[in-house]
């Protein structure tokens, strides 16, 4: 194979090639160190949540990561959203392996090195190039979908305008440039070889449309296939390391958080243990209250609180959940407290989880957390150090709202459960707070004094039995 | 068949008391719930199912008296607290009369004894009546022949969520709902995309936040657009991007709303007033449903 550099002399592309693997690989360990130091401060947020045994099971998680997340399961309840997103999904696993061949290039100073796969080669530029120009058109279906007059209604609601809705859109950009980038490198090296009267191993059906776009000049064309490389590579190496101050973070952590989902029925709450132990003692004196947990020195921790007020006091699969999300709002798109006017939107608690875990632990890069006015009714937060989940940024009146109805649940593509943060901030309002709206009480006093939640007199249970008739049915009137 | 004088005759109803008291037990245990006890239009649901369980000849009981509030409203207001005391008292019951299998009309009694009890010390088997309605059926002792005919009446079935979403119990009600050989449309929202009647997680108890509309209000709505037929009243629903193909147009008069759940039927009922259609549209448990079709009621 000839080195692009074959017209110039001996040492000159010797050094510049040697030179070139070292920035390459200085730039290849610098991004995936930094993006490790980054998913240390995710993992550590993910980790100040409550403890949850999620171990055991493992041939189903494994099936249900399988569907849901490399399946992309869920995704297909809707069609349009869902064979774009297909695009996008296959487009960035099979161009993939296209940088592992530049990662490769990049090392060792080979070019297309593998190419000597011959008609698999083929094969995967073909299908790279294809599924490059889809990407663009599902990129571009995308962006109007979200910036159009009249957008997708869940891509609208006081949770995604500024950082959230400008995120959404710079996804978008890159890959545009990514894909332009890609087209670019393959257009050049084509057209250099045409020049040279040389085959290009591979086969190009999109590039090889574009060659008469470009200039006839070899170094113009060495110098745009270098510059689609780098700017390929580097695009990449930088748009890993946004992805931790970004929704498009989902790209890695869906997998864990799928595995990692509740394999229960929906309609199934957790139960509190603590309060457990309380009721049993009640009822049974004989009972033994096991011992609480200490921490590791021995010494007695502190009492945790019922429900959360505060993203520690959410289980870490909750937490796990708020990095996960897309924000694409399928879950408050079928709301139907959202669908009726409410303030509830299950997109947001997830987000606010999010933009609380950062603001009060470790920060992104870029964090531009929601701050929301009148219209979703916050107060404004002036105490931001003492501020917590649950009014800092979810007020009650959202929690109220929902009727535990499981359609966000079921919507999210990647098995986020917003029901079970609601459910836990509503705990905290009622058991540590007694803040709980006034008829809520007026049913828990019915409960606990008849047995019912409506104020009927228990003895009445049984009065829908009287003077009850049905018409006997035997084998002549039948 | 003789419609003048059908042979009528008192049912009394079984308690698991006097069961107890004579060491008998009883093959299932009915669960009534709060509102098939004390709410006038669920206990017409109650009577229907026991006529049924009277008519198949299943050797039932009920606690009658000793019965009480699962603990689910408690729940998911957030007071746990309440819940398991409620919870650890009716297992206390329910495992000194050593029960074993129990039915209830109540979707979210159902899914709090069937999956949050057993954590508790409560283990049984837990039917909702949809699903037994629906055994009966299929095993041929409910013919739904002999009385009321639904032939040719639209119904529509609405889905409780927590039978469906929560439970993945779709089918049963609409196995049910088939073998009264009636119109069956089901609205766009519907299965695992069902919309809420709003009554869920304690809102029935409480006003709703304030917003553009009462959920049941816009639920009633589609319930209503899909029996008559109306196109451009479901080309818009909040939550579905799919398209469907027109619907003609039919009379509302003698449609049915089906529910399976005593809230979603406090819901759909107060929503089909509220539109001023109750004089066409009637609101009926699956289990009044059968019961009428069976000719048993009295």
């Amino acid at each position: 194979m000839p080195s692009i550099l074959q017209s110039q002399t001996f040492p000159l592309p010797y050094l510049y090639r040697m030179l070139q693997s070292i920035i390459f690989l200085l730039l290849l360990v610098a991004a995936f160190g930094f993006f490790a130091w980054q998913v240390r401060k995710v993992r550590a947020n993910i980790l100040v949540g409550r403890d949850r045994d999620m171990s055991g099971n493992t041939a189903e998680r494994f099936k249900k990561t399988l569907l849901v997340a490399f399946g992309q399961q869920k995704m297909f309840k809707r069609l349009t959203p869902a064979l774009l997103h297909l695009i996008v999904y296959v487009g960035f696993l099979v161009i993939n392996v296209e940088v592992i061949e530049i990662v490769v290039d990049g090392l060792f100073g080979t070019h297309r090195f593998l190419s000597f796969l011959g008609p698999v080669y083929d094969a995967l530029m073909a299908t790279n190039e294809i599924l490059g120009a889809l990407v663009l058109l599902a990129v571009a279906a995308f962006w109007w979908r979200r910036n159009s007059a009249s957008p997708v209604r869940r891509f609208t609601g006081p949770e995604l305008r500024a950082w959230p809705k400008l995120d959404a859109n710079i996804i978008l950009y890159v890959e545009v440039v990514l894909m332009a980038a890609l087209f670019t490198m393959n257009t050049a090296d084509l057209k250099l070889h045409q020049l040279r009267g040389e085959d290009l191993p591979g086969t190009f059906p999109i590039s090889s449309l574009l060659t008469g776009l470009f200039s006839d000049n070899a170094s113009t064309l060495h110098l745009l296939e270098r510059v689609g490389w780098w700017a390929h590579i580097i695009g990449i190496f930088l748009f890993l390391n946004y992805l931790p101050s970004s929704k498009h973070f989902h790209i890695i952590i869906t997998f864990p958080n799928v595995w990692f989902s509740r394999l229960v029925p929906q309609g199934q709450f957790s139960n509190v243990d603590s309060i457990t132990h309380e009721v049993k003692a009640m009822m049974d004196p004989s009972y033994v209250v096991p011992p609480a947990p200490t921490a590791p020195d021995g010494s007695a921790l502190a009492p945790t609180s019922f429900g959360a007020k505060d993203v520690e006091d959410l289980p870490w699969t909750s937490l796990m959940n708020a990095y996960s999300c897309t924000e694409c709002g399928r879950c408050t798109s079928v709301c139907p407290a959202n669908l009726t006017g409410k303030l509830l939107s299950p997109r947001k608690i997830i987000m606010d989880t999010r933009d609380r875990m950062e603001e009060k632990y470790e920060s992104p890069l870029i964090f531009r957390p929601n701050v929301y006015g009148a219209e979703a009714k916050h107060e404004p937060i002036t105490d931001l150090a003492n501020a917590t989940l649950l009014r800092g940024k979810v007020t009650p009146e959202e929690l109220w709202a929902c009727t535990t109805c499981n359609a966000c649940v079921e919507s999210c593509p990647v098995n986020i459960n917003p029901l079970e943060s609601i459910i836990e901030m509503r705990r905290f309002l009622v058991l540590e707070e007694s803040a709980a709206p006034n008829s809520l009480n007026v049913m828990f006093s019915n409960i606990e004094n008849n047995g019912a939640p409506w104020a009927f007199s228990p003895s009445d249970r049984f009065n829908w039995a009287d003077d009850l008739f049905a018409v006997e049915k035997t084998a002549a009137t039948v | 068949m003789t419609p003048e004088a059908p042979a009528k005759k008192q049912i009394n109803v079984p308690v698991m008391a006097d069961l107890a008291a004579r060491n008998e037990s009883p093959e299932i245990l009915f669960w009534v719930g709060c509102a098939g006890a004390f709410d006038d239009r669920y206990k017409r649901v109650t009577r229907a199912f026991v006529r049924i369980l009277e008519h198949v000849g299943t050797k039932y009981a009920v606690l009658g008296l000793e019965e009480s509030c699962t603990g689910d409203p408690a729940k998911r207001a957030g007071n746990e607290f309440l819940f398991q005391m409620q919870a650890m008292t009716n297992i206390t019951t329910l495992n000194g009369y050593g029960i074993k299998k129990i039915v209830t009309a109540c979707p979210h009694c159902f899914n709090t004894i069937k999956n949050e009890y057993p954590a508790l010390g409560g283990d049984y088997e837990v039917i909702h009546h949809s699903t037994y309605l629906q055994q009966l059926i299929n095993e041929g002792k409910v013919g739904v022949t002999g009385g009321e005919s639904f032939k040719g009446r639209r119904i529509t079935f609405h889905d409780s969520c927590y039978l469906g979403r929560a439970n993945d119990i779709y089918e049963a009600p609409r196995d049910v709902l088939a073998a009264l050989d009636a119109d069956l449309v089901e609205m766009k929202r519907s299965r695992a995309n069902g919309l809420c009647c709003g009554a869920g997680g304690a809102q029935m108890w409480k006003e709703a936040e304030p917003g553009k509309k009462e959920i049941n209000i816009e639920r009633t709505e589609e319930a209503l657009a899909t029996l008559a037929g109306k196109a451009e009243a479901l080309a818009n629903l909040g939550g579905v991007e799919t398209e469907t193909s027109t619907p003609s147009q039919h009379d509302l008069q003698g449609s049915i709303i089906a529910v399976s759940c005593p809230f979603c039927m406090t819901m759909m009922s107060d929503g089909v007033k509220n539109k001023e259609q109750e004089s066409k549209v009637q609101v009926f448990d699956l289990a009044e449903l059968v019961a009428s079709a069976e000719g048993i009621n009295a």
